[in-house]
């Protein structure tokens, strides 16, 4: 997919592996993402794309391979890791804000407790990515008193507020009631268009379509196809992937 | 009523001397139980070991033998002299810690995970981890069991009379030494016992666990 004369990729995975005691959750796992692209991993359940996504940001560590983030190699533990991994941004499927803290705390942490920035200029630009993601109204209340796509939508924010080079989202709309999930999806596709690096986990192809510049399928632990989303989702190439699209239109 | 009356040098002395134990012990036992509780789920084994080891011996000794420990043993160790409310304070916080330390724990199990990834996520470390968003859900979610272990210890402050403190424990045998009925000064004793626990600690868990209610 790469050419040799493209510029350093922001998000690079060589042969990373992976196991989970005998379960080799990820194989020889080759990955580049270009700065300003978004890509979309989807693939059956359990092939490994949460395991993935985690070890971009060394939530997981990994066995043999090396993940580097803007040239930079992940560091195993530390300091140095805690601010690698304020760089990437990620959104999980359940939201997961701090739910003792209000909305707007929920976004200003980070910066306070990272990044060291005063709370004044934390709140100014909190307030301003909650008003960007729809929510501006909700600062002062407690997480369980949001829907879910308003969590979710904070969520993101909250990711934000740390200015990541890249986002990576978990499924971040299969805990969402159907009429929820544009609200959020529509947050995405915006970002994305800001040029926003994004690595997503969705079944959601409205979303791939649209905001994607790539697809790639993943199946026991492996990348089975890379394509361009309207090259995989009309002529997939492998016989998984063909199952797998099979069930998935069909419901 | 007379016997609180006439007594009331004793009774006074013995609830302010109950009230010091109790609120220095607490404040130690909640500060060291923390740590402890935090040693235990920190990703150094040495110090899970630690505190592990720590929780083990001295929760399944009797507070006694502690108190023992430190009234009689300690003073004959050549360290630096600590009077007799020093040691029980020391060996209360000790002893109380334990308790402490597991309550927290419990709680700490309380909090889903995803609290902690999303915090690592955002890149803080695991010390702010655990200072900023984990311990506070974990204390808000034992409010009730951590008051259970504060009341344990106010009654474990009369086990400190025993070592010559003269808490509130000790009022009765005073009364004695005077001549008054010992089984009015014991039932005094006991009903201003159950006037604070309920007064006061039971007042302050209720206003926590109203404040502190956390919502998912
Ligand atoms: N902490 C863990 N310990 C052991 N096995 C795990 C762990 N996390 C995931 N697994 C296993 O690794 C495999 C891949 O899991 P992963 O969550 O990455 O899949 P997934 O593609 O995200 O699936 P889903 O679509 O259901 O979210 C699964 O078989 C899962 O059971
Ligand atoms: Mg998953």
């Amino acid at each position: 997919m790469t050419s040799p004369e493209q510029p350093q990729p922001l998000v690079d995975l060589q042969a990373v592996n992976k196991h989970f005691g005998p379960l080799h959750v990820l194989r020889d796992i080759n990955l580049q993402v270009k700065r300003g692209e978004v890509v979309v991993v989807i693939g059956p359940s359990g092939s490994g794309k949460s395991t993935l996504c985690r070890a971009i940001n060394r939530l997981e560590t990994i066995d043999t391979g090396t993940i580097t983030i803007d040239g930079k190699t992940l560091p195993s533990e530390g300091k140095e890791l805690a601010h690698l991994r304020a760089d990437v941004g990620m959104v999980f499927q359940s939201f997961n804000l701090f739910a003792h803290k209000t909305i707007l705390e929920n976004v200003t942490l980070g910066p306070i407790k990272v990044k060291g920035a005063s709370k004044a200029d934390a709140e100014e630009q909190a307030r301003a990515l909650l008003e960007r993601v729809g929510v501006g109204q909700q600062a002062d209340k407690l997480p369980a008193q949001l829907s879910g796509g308003q969590q979710q939508r904070v969520a993101i924010a909250r990711a934000l507020a740390m200015k990541p080079k890249v986002m990576l989202f978990d499924e971040p709309t299969s805990a969402l009631d159907p009429e929820m999930i544009n609200e959020v999806l529509d947050v995405m596709i915006e970002l994305a268009r800001e040029g926003m690096t994004m690595v997503v986990v969705t079944h959601e192809m409205g979303f791939a379509r649209k905001a994607a510049d790539r697809v790639v399928f993943m199946a026991d632990g492996q990348i089975v196809e890379d394509a361009k989303p309207e090259d995989f989702f009309t002529n997939p190439q492998s016989a998984r992937a063909k199952d797998f699209l099979s069930k998935i239109l069909t419901h | 009523m007379d016997t609180l009356i006439n007594n009331l040098d004793l009774f006074v002395t013995g609830f302010k001397n109950t009230g010091i134990l109790f609120v220095v012990s607490a404040v130690f036992a909640l500060i060291l139980g923390t740590i402890v509780a935090a040693m235990r789920v920190s990703p150094v084994p040495a110090m899970r070991a630690a505190g592990t080891l720590y929780v083990n011996t001295v929760r399944n000794t009797p507070l006694t033998l502690i108190l023992a420990f430190f009234a009689l043993g300690y003073p004959r160790l050549g360290l630096p002299e600590i009077n007799f409310m020093v040691a029980a304070i020391i060996g209360l916080s000790l002893y109380t810690a334990t308790y402490v330390a597991e309550t927290i724990r419990s709680g700490i199990n309380t909090v889903p995970v995803g609290q902690a990834e999303a915090a690592r996520a955002i890149g803080l470390p695991f010390g702010k981890t655990l200072s900023l968003i984990i311990m506070p859900q974990a204390f808000r979610s034992v409010v009730p069991p951590l008051f259970s272990v504060l009341i344990a210890l106010l009654k474990n402050t009369t086990v400190a009379a025993g070592f010559s403190v003269a808490e509130a424990g000790a009022i009765r045998a005073n009364l004695s030494e005077r001549g008054e009925p010992q089984m009015v000064g014991l039932l005094w004793v006991a009903l201003i016992f159950i006037v604070l626990v309920l007064g006061v600690l039971s007042t302050l868990q209720r206003y926590l666990e109203k404040k502190w209610r956390v919502a998912r």
